[in-house]
């Protein structure tokens, strides 16, 4: 028997109620009230800011339809507006983010998990988790002062040079743009790939490791062949996890990625992000319809990351919940 | 040695660089911003206000007191909604609301910093017609909710319910079994909760942009703009002066020195052994 079960109200619903009220019990009811009126206070407050983003957002939706997600053309002067540049750039960016992240934090997750002791990889967790706190705007300063300056002077050069001839990889090196925020946004996701897959490979039964060794597997192979593929659905969860932070973060990415709103094949070139144009814009905005358009800029920027998140989730619960439950 | 303990030993060697790489990059950060905030942290910087470009001797005096100020208006929206809504999870909710709940506040916790802005936006400065500290506060009072729900939730589960059996068998009722056992008897864990959701938004910049918008002087009472550390170090490190860029580096010294140190603090008081409630 678990603890609400013993502290849930007697009966639900009316009844529930019914009994409260005959009872007479007063501070109890109080003490229901209150906290009751707090959760539906959480509820009501996710439903405004639906609403309020969804009405706020009307002229855009009427002006341009579904159109808006398809055109290219950002010229807030003409009233014209496209949301496709701003969709590419966080695409892309994110896109980068994970290319970075995702091997960086596997890799340390299995070797916090599989190759040191639990109380050294308690305290490296614990370090990686404070990676996470640093607010992003500092990530945003960085960027500008160190990261950009490496990235111009010496990653794009040897980028170019080497693999110059893809198309990904021309132009001038101005340093800002979809590359440094890229390389930014996936130092910033990093903790959040450790921190859940190390909890999933955790969850993944000790005789699993075993079999596998007795066997005559090498760590390595138990590891990539067995321990991984098992908490694999969990490690989708954190990536996605990751990729929902990524696409919605804002101060680090609007501060590195040179705020262009055009498309570009190469990543050395200025772009911009969803986010990113919201930040920027959203103060300076002089029209009512440009605040829409930025407003729906919003509520796509809401969508993709509650897909994302409750993907992420789920994903996350079931290799928990399959990995503490022995067979 | 044959194939495969090459690639075994290359292959951990690597995930140990990634670890390196990771844990190395914390140390970088923080390495970096003491060379170069310390240089530019002086007195001034705590009790003047910003000087125009050129002038030496500026401070953020202001942005201090608007990111206190700022901060206090989000501890009153976001700890008591917080804190009552995880008792109400905890103590009260039946199984379905309660994962309904749950599910809404993961929810609310995954929204982009910057659409919970927008949000503010429409429902405090649209109608005051002015940016404020008000609305500021208000965005972030909002993302302190999420993470206060759970970690009370959490450290209330974690209440071996024997205490609650205890007190309702002396006959005290439900409600004061919650306020005189169950809560103190969690109380450690609540107000770390508390303070890392503060933590978290103390450094958000993005909800601030067009809330509490920015102030080169003193705001006066809760409804004028206000100045405030993160977009503080926003506006100073993408404006074009090296004066402003070392204000910044102090700022941004200042504000994850802060942050990780209630992260630490708390972190570290968590994980010794709680009396009663672990």
């Amino acid at each position: 028997m678990t603890t609400t079960d013993l502290a849930a109200p007697a009966g639900n619903g009316f009844t529930g109620v019914w009994r409260r009220l005959r009872n007479f019990d007063l501070g109890d009811s109080v003490a229901y009230s209150i906290t009751l009126l707090a959760g539906t206070g959480i509820f009501i407050l996710v439903g405004v800011l639906l609403v309020e983003l969804w009405l706020n957002s009307r002229l855009a939706r009427h002006e341009f339809g579904w159109k808006f997600l398809f055109t290219s053309i950002w010229d807030p002067i003409a009233q014209h507006f496209g949301a496709l540049p701003f969709l590419y750039g966080t695409l892309v960016t994110s896109l980068l983010a994970l290319i970075i992240a995702i091997p960086l934090g596997l890799g340390t997750a299995i070797f916090l998990v599989e190759l040191v002791p639990a109380w050294l990889s308690d305290w490296l967790a614990f370090i990686i988790d404070l990676l996470a706190a640093v607010p992003s705007v500092v990530y945003g300063l960085l960027g500008i002062f160190v990261l950009v300056p490496i990235i111009r002077s010496g990653v794009e050069p040897f980028l170019q040079s080497t693999l110059g001839s893809l198309p990904l990889f021309q132009g001038p090196a101005y340093g800002f743009g979809f590359l440094a925020a890229g390389v930014v946004l996936g130092i910033m996701v990093v903790p959040f790939i450790v921190s859940v897959s190390r909890e999933v490979l955790l969850a993944v039964p000790q005789e699993q490791r075993e079999a596998a060794l007795s066997l005559g597997a090498t760590q390595w192979e138990a590891a990539s062949q067995v321990v991984v593929p098992y908490a694999r659905s969990g490690i989708f969860g954190s990536i996605f996890l990751a990729l929902a932070r990524a696409l919605g973060e804002t101060m680090a990415v609007t501060m590195v990625i040179g705020n262009d709103p055009s498309i570009h094949t190469s990543l050395f070139a200025s772009g911009y992000s969803i986010a990113a144009v919201i930040a920027n814009e959203f103060a300076e905005a002089t029209s009512t319809l440009y605040i829409h358009v930025l407003i729906e800029l919003g509520l796509i920027l809401f969508g993709l990351t509650f897909i994302l998140n409750a993907l992420a989730r789920l994903l996350i619960l079931a290799t928990v919940r399959r990995g503490t439950v022995r067979p | 040695m044959t194939r495969r303990s090459v690639t075994n030993v290359v292959m951990l060697t690597l995930t140990g660089a990634c670890a390196l790489l990771t844990v190395s990059v914390m140390f970088y950060i923080l390495g970096y911003l003491a060379w170069h905030g310390a240089s530019a942290l002086s007195w001034n910087f705590f009790t003047k206000l910003p000087a125009p470009v050129n002038v030496p001797g500026g401070g953020m005096a202001n942005a201090i007191v608007g990111s206190a100020k700022l901060l206090l208006l989000a501890c009153c929206i976001g700890v008591p909604v917080g804190i009552l809504a995880g008792i109400y999870l905890s103590e009260f909710a039946g199984h379905t609301i309660a994962s309904v709940l749950r599910f809404t506040v993961d929810l609310l916790n995954g929204v982009p910093s910057i659409v919970i802005g927008i949000f503010a936006y429409t429902v405090i400065v649209l109608p005051m017609h002015t940016f404020s500290t008000l609305a500021g506060g208000f965005a972030l009072g909002i993302m302190m909710i999420p993470i206060s729900v759970r970690s009370t939730e959490e450290y209330l589960r974690a209440v071996p319910s024997s205490l609650r059996e205890a007190s309702l068998a002396l006959g005290a009722a439900r409600w004061a079994t919650i306020t005189r056992v169950v809560v103190p008897a969690a109380f450690r864990g609540i107000l770390t909760g508390v303070m890392l959701a503060l933590a978290r938004v103390a450094g958000e910049t993005a909800p601030l942009i067009f809330t509490a918008f920015g102030n080169n002087s003193w705001s006066h009472g809760w409804s004028q703009p206000t100045a405030s550390l993160p977009f503080m170090i926003y506006t100073y490190a993408v404006s074009p002066y090296d004066d402003w860029h070392r204000q910044a580096w102090a700022a941004g010294l200042v504000l994850v020195t802060l942050v990780l140190l209630v992260n630490i603090v708390t972190r570290l008081a968590l994980a010794r052994k709680m009396p009663l409630s672990r």
